[in-house]
């Protein structure tokens, strides 16, 4: 088992007052799985997802990662976080090839595997650029190559597509599913769009509005691999969307009516 | 691979192609910066035009002497040498005192931002240290490092380091916690994540501080001269003022000035370079 959430609650203390986001909840996700989280805004996937990687604590509860309880900042993980992560001062190529730097990589393998990756996220020719120079989406997939580049076991990615047009969004889960498949590496992958989690996901937890518990988690039945330009035309799909709309529907409308 | 994309290859070269807008801007900057230049020059000419005028004429050249009278001054000290021997005094005890104060500023405001708990404990007692006009310290550091070198140093270090200490404090405590949790996951260790993100995330602060108290460093030095020395451009110009020297005094202001302006410009050019990722 990659990750076991056991329990696990989270308040927020801030200025004297306590915000509940995740109400005690267990989820296991098994090693080489692909799992997604949807939910309405504010439900908790972030901070759920911010517990793996070790950067908050858990208020009740613990989780498990590969094992070993998770309580410090979390090393064997990739996270591509919600908000923008790269590193403005340094161009593309620096940022993508920091984490290879942090492992010892020298200078002509770095060259080779920074140079690939970028090729694949569609940003060759952009390696002298600094963030500030590139459009929201772009900064995005350098974010990308930059989680892919070292390798690691784990993929923890909150909303990474969001900021990309539709086309590309296709392109980068296409792309994602090729490199999942090969490297059969556990990735939980949080979304907004539904189409997006039923297209890669395996399973689809669906969290319910504030504070997020978990709602529902249903199996999607498409076998890989699974083309994310003809996936939405397949009757399977169709049916794994109407169920999960029918679960989150009344969560998102929840949420507006508050 | 089939469903490869390559936008860099659809919208040129990374897109840095030099096009007819790139340089009709440049044209357009170039004329601007001509226009400024000769801004410049005859803002300058009319006053010492004027100076030269008033002098003898308006106004007792006892007072204000007169531009001619300092050139002449300044030549014969240069051809004598002994602008050099002076300036050069001063201009050490400045180096000298801009470089410690920065370096401990620099060394304290990164343990100080990283440590919330020591910041507070100590944060009082910075504060009034920091309210006390560094002027007022220049007769101890006279008694404590005698009427040498050593104390226009000590003036000039203690200004900067509180400059350069508050800055660099600001900027690491101003560093996005994304930037350095990220670095960390990545397996960033500690040094990696001090070298990687909280200093140039700082950068910015601390050049803006380095770069303020370039001629605070010159002003302490120049201080600590007038109090008490036998040599530099602060212990001429005290001197001067003692023999209603105006000419020797304008000559020496004119000299801190030239040299304070030289640095600006070589530390505007240092901090656009190292700047440069903020576009
Ligand atoms: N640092 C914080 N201090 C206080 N409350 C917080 C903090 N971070 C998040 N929250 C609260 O916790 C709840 C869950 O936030 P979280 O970011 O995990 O939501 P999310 O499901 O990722 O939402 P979205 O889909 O909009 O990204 C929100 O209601 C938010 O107000
Ligand atoms: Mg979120």
């Amino acid at each position: 088992m990659a990750i076991a959430v056991e329990a696990v609650e989270k308040r927020y203390v801030a200025r004297g007052r306590e915000t509940v986001a995740l109400s005690p909840i267990d989820l296991r996700i098994e090693a080489g799985e692909f799992v997604a989280f949807v939910g309405p805004s504010g439900c908790g996937k972030s901070t759920l997802l911010n517990m793996v990687a070790g950067i908050l604590p858990a208020t009740a509860g613990r989780i498990l990662h590969d094992g070993r309880v998770v309580d410090r900042i979390n090393t064997h993980v990739g996270y591509m976080t919600q908000q923008d992560s790269v590193l403005p001062w340094r161009t593309v190529f620096e940022n993508v090839e920091l984490p290879l730097r942090f492992r010892g990589l020298g200078s002509a393998e770095r060259q080779q595997k920074v140079g690939e990756m970028l090729s694949r996220v569609g940003l060759s020719g952009f390696e002298a650029a600094y963030p500030i120079e590139l459009s929201g989406g772009m900064r995005k997939r350098v974010a990308l190559a930059q989680l892919l580049v070292y390798e690691p076991g784990t993929l923890l990615m909150d909303e990474p597509f969001g900021a990309l047009d539709a086309q590309l969004k296709l392109l980068m889960q296409k792309q994602l599913l090729d490199i999942w498949a090969a490297g059969q590496q556990t990735v939980v992958f949080v979304t907004h769009d539904l189409a997006e989690a039923v297209t890669l996901a395996q399973r689809v937890v669906v969290f319910s509005g504030r504070p997020g518990r978990i709602k529902a988690i249903d199996e999607i039945d498409i076998p890989y691999p699974r083309d994310p330009f003809r996936v939405r035309f397949l009757p399977a799909f169709e049916a794994a969307y109407a169920r999960l709309w029918d679960q989150l529907a009344p969560e998102i409308a929840k949420g507006e009516a508050v | 691979m089939a469903q490869n994309i390559d936008e860099a290859a659809a919208i040129g070269s990374g897109g840095a192609v030099r096009s007819a807008a790139v340089a009709e801007w440049d044209a357009a900057q170039a004329g601007r910066r001509r226009m400024v230049l000769l801004g410049r020059i005859l803002v300058g000419v009319l006053f010492l035009g004027f100076w030269e005028y008033a002098s003898g004429r308006l106004i007792d050249p006892l007072f204000v002497s007169s531009p001619s009278a300092v050139g002449m001054r300044l030549w014969r000290w240069t051809v004598t040498g002994s602008l050099w021997t002076h300036l050069s005094v001063t201009l050490y005890a400045t180096a000298f005192g801009f470089v410690i104060g920065a370096a401990i500023g620099f060394a304290l405001g990164l343990l100080f931002g990283r440590n919330q708990t020591v910041a507070d404990i100590f944060d009082p007692y910075i504060t009034a240290l920091y309210s006390i006009p560094k002027i007022a310290l220049a007769p101890l550091f006279i008694i404590w490092f005698g009427i040498g070198i050593e104390s226009k140093i000590a003036v000039s270090a203690s200004i900067v380091f509180f400059v350069v200490f508050l800055n660099t404090y600001a900027g690491v405590r101003d560093v996005n916690p994304i930037y350095i949790h990220a670095t960390r996951i990545m397996g960033g260790g500690g040094g990696e994540v001090l070298r990687h993100v909280i200093i140039p995330s700082a950068s910015s602060w601390v050049i803006t501080g380095l770069k303020v108290s370039v001629p605070y460093a010159l002003v302490g030095t120049v201080i600590g001269e007038f109090m008490s020395a036998n040599r530099g451009i602060g212990f001429i110009i005290s001197q001067a003022t003692g023999l209603f020297d105006t000419t020797s005094v304008f000559a020496g202001l004119f000299v801190l000035g030239l040299v304070g302006a030289l640095i600006n410009v070589a530390l505007r050019h240092t901090e656009a370079w190292l700047l440069r990722w903020k576009g």
